[in-house]
């Protein structure tokens, strides 16, 4: 029987020469990533519970990104920044990324891709559950609590339990109308919110091959949203041009076998599919866009580390050029390089951040920003009775802010169109 | 690790996700300030819509005006319970607010190795759907040994699946204890 990638990366990792779903093993861990919200309490445990011994396993694996709540008077949560602050000046840490300097990135899971730690072949543990979204690269992804983070900064090692894999093949040529969002949306409204639990999702196919690695980011970052362990796709020309522009050479590929054991699998055509939501309050509550048209929106929200990449904001700005926006419509770039490539990226001769400011919308500073809901002062974020079209990815109650606003989840490109109607709107009434 | 946890049900329906245990808007309260502590306790299970808190009825919140004490110390969950975000603070906030077990029908992977690694909670999983049988308030009691949760109010008495590979870490009360006893560390 052969093995999946997922497989083979946990064999490569606990140093076996092969591993069975299911099978509890001690990985090796490559690099751990935390943030402002995780961080300080994960240090806490660790100096803790490691005492006067407490010593990092690996300073150059440790990589810090304070992301969440950034541009806020809340002094709880700027207290947590300046822990992190104080933690990486005491130890030294050559990975952090301080806020109110040129260092500062933005959200974490799309500044690991940008910064080079994505690496095919490796293991990365991160204290947030959208850790997944770094398995775009053909790696080993996932997300922990604090308590197995500051395991790892103590050791280096963490237990984890080999997940089964499911596969999931998309067929055709993607249609102008549908992106990565409509694809994991629809996996979603299929397996629902725990149809993955304790188990990869692998894709592949034509569809997939064709995504550039943001896209295929928005696919990986959501595999959580099914209860997946992780997210992966097989290393292509794709993944290795954007890993050679910015210097990242030296990695091992991983492939599944043809006869790998999968638990189930799953084929679509994406020429035959529609653009689609989740309705209010779960990820897994999809509908075809069309059935919900005319719905009425208080607010539109374009950004996160699942839409609010380049690419999403690409999508949008195609619909938005000479557009004027109906309802408060905010575009959070999810990191600083992307917000600068706002200025950079035009279509017709506009630049993409013109296009935004031209049609209304309202431009924030990169941060997780109202996601998540955070802090009240957190821009964006839901008050009672909004009705929020958002390419984020979660919509339970009170995610986004109040517990009493209704989000409906959806593509950029359908939250651009439902933007310019002012209620929810298929986006081929635009294209 | 007691052998019996013994009090009163607090019944939740499915996919119960970690912003509806601890909204992240209270992720900024420091978790090794005792006083500050108190606040994962207060806001524990504080977005979940009240039309669901507290089944079969609702209308129940899990915690009473300024107390960061829950009356209920043992959560009857559905399907997926901890689903969401991988936030620690979630299993935290249910132990500050007195929870000693959880009894589920399944977890998400996250909330369920935060339970076990940090030793806040024990996560049971039930063998059969029981957040439509016990009701919030009923008299509860789970027999760790023989892996059964009896309701005393309803004198009905359900199997709840082994621990299994996680027993030796929860035995240990947490990842690091079963660390140090096993000198990994």
């Amino acid at each position: 029987m052969g093995m999946t990638i997922t497989e083979k990366i946990f064999a490569k990792a606990s140093k076996k020469t092969r591993v069975a779903p299911g099978e509890s093993v001690w990985l090796d861990v490559d690099v751990l990533m935390t943030h402002d919200v995780c961080g300080p309490p994960t240090i806490a445990i660790w100096k803790k519970e490691f005492g006067e011994k407490a010593k990092i396993w690996d300073k150059e694996k440790l990589v810090i990104f304070p992301d969440h709540y950034i541009f806020t008077k809340n002094t709880n949560a700027n207290r947590n920044v300046d822990l992190l602050r104080e933690f990486a000046r005491e130890y030294d840490l050559p990975n952090y990324y301080d806020v109110g300097t040129e260092r500062y990135k933005g959200v974490c899971h799309i500044a690991l891709a940008e910064e080079g730690y994505n690496v095919p072949g490796t293991v990365l543990f991160g204290t947030d559950s959208h850790t997944c979204t770094s398995g775009a690269f053909g790696m080993f992804a996932t997300g922990v609590g604090n308590t197995d983070a500051a395991f790892i900064m103590g050791t280096g090692k963490i237990w984890e339990k080999v997940p089964e894999s499911i596969k999931f093949t998309f067929n055709g040529k993607m249609p102008e109308y549908i992106t990565a969002k409509d694809l994991i949306l629809q996996i979603l409204g299929d397996i629902t919110t725990d149809g993955a639990t304790y188990r990869a999702m692998e894709f592949g196919g034509e569809a997939i091959g064709s995504m550039n690695m943001m896209e295929r980011m928005t696919l990986t970052n959501m595999t959580i949203e099914a209860g997946g362990m992780n997210g992966i796709i097989a290393v292509d020309d794709v993944t290795r041009h954007y890993l050679n522009e910015i210097d990242v050479t030296q990695y091992e590929e991983f492939n599944s076998d043809e006869d790998a054991f999968y638990h189930s699998q799953y084929k679509y055509d994406v020429e035959l599919m529609e653009p689609l939501v989740a309705k209010p309050h779960s990820p897994d509550n999809m509908d075809k866009v069309k059935n919900v048209e005319g719905t009425n929106l208080t607010k539109c929200y374009i950004g996160s580390c699942t839409g609010g990449k380049l690419t999403d904001f690409q999508f949008a700005a195609k619909l938005l050029l000479g557009q004027k926006v109906k309802v408060t419509t905010f575009i959070v770039p999810a990191s600083t390089q992307i917000a600068k490539q706002l200025e950079a990226e035009a279509i017709s001769g506009v630049s993409l951040k013109d296009i935004f400011t031209n049609a209304g919308c309202i431009i924030a500073e990169s941060s997780c920003a109202a996601c998540l809901g955070g802090p009240s002062d957190t821009i964006g974020r839901s008050v009672e009775g909004d009705v929020v079209i958002s390419t984020t990815n979660r919509n339970f109650p009170g995610r986004m802010g109040s517990k009493l606003s209704q989000v409906y989840l959806a593509s950029p490109l359908t939250v651009a169109a439902s933007a310019i109607s002012g209620e929810i709107t298929d986006p081929r009434k635009f294209l | 690790m007691e052998k019996k946890i013994i009090g009163k049900a607090y019944v939740l329906g499915d996919n119960i996700d970690t912003d509806q245990i601890i909204p992240a808007e209270h992720l900024v309260y420091s978790t090794s300030d005792p006083e500050e502590l108190k606040k994962y306790g207060h806001f524990a299970l504080s977005s979940v819509p009240i039309e669901q808190a507290g089944l079969p009825f609702g209308g129940k919140p899990f915690i009473d005006g300024d107390n960061h004490k829950s009356k209920f110390n043992i959560i009857v969950g559905g399907s997926n319970f901890g689903c969401g975000s991988s936030r620690e603070h979630a299993p935290l906030s249910l132990q500050v607010a007195g929870v000693k077990a959880v009894v589920a029908e399944s977890y998400a992977r996250i909330f369920y190795r935060n339970s076990v690694d940090g030793g806040f909670v024990i996560p049971f999983e039930s063998s059969s759907k029981l957040n439509d049988k016990i009701k919030t308030g009923d008299d509860v009691e789970v027999d760790l040994e023989s892996s059964k949760i009896t309701n005393h109010s309803s004198g009905e008495t359900y199997r709840l699946r082994p621990l299994g590979s996680v027993y030796d870490i929860v035995k240990s009360g947490g990842l690091f204890n079963y660390a140090r006893e096993n000198n990994m560390i």
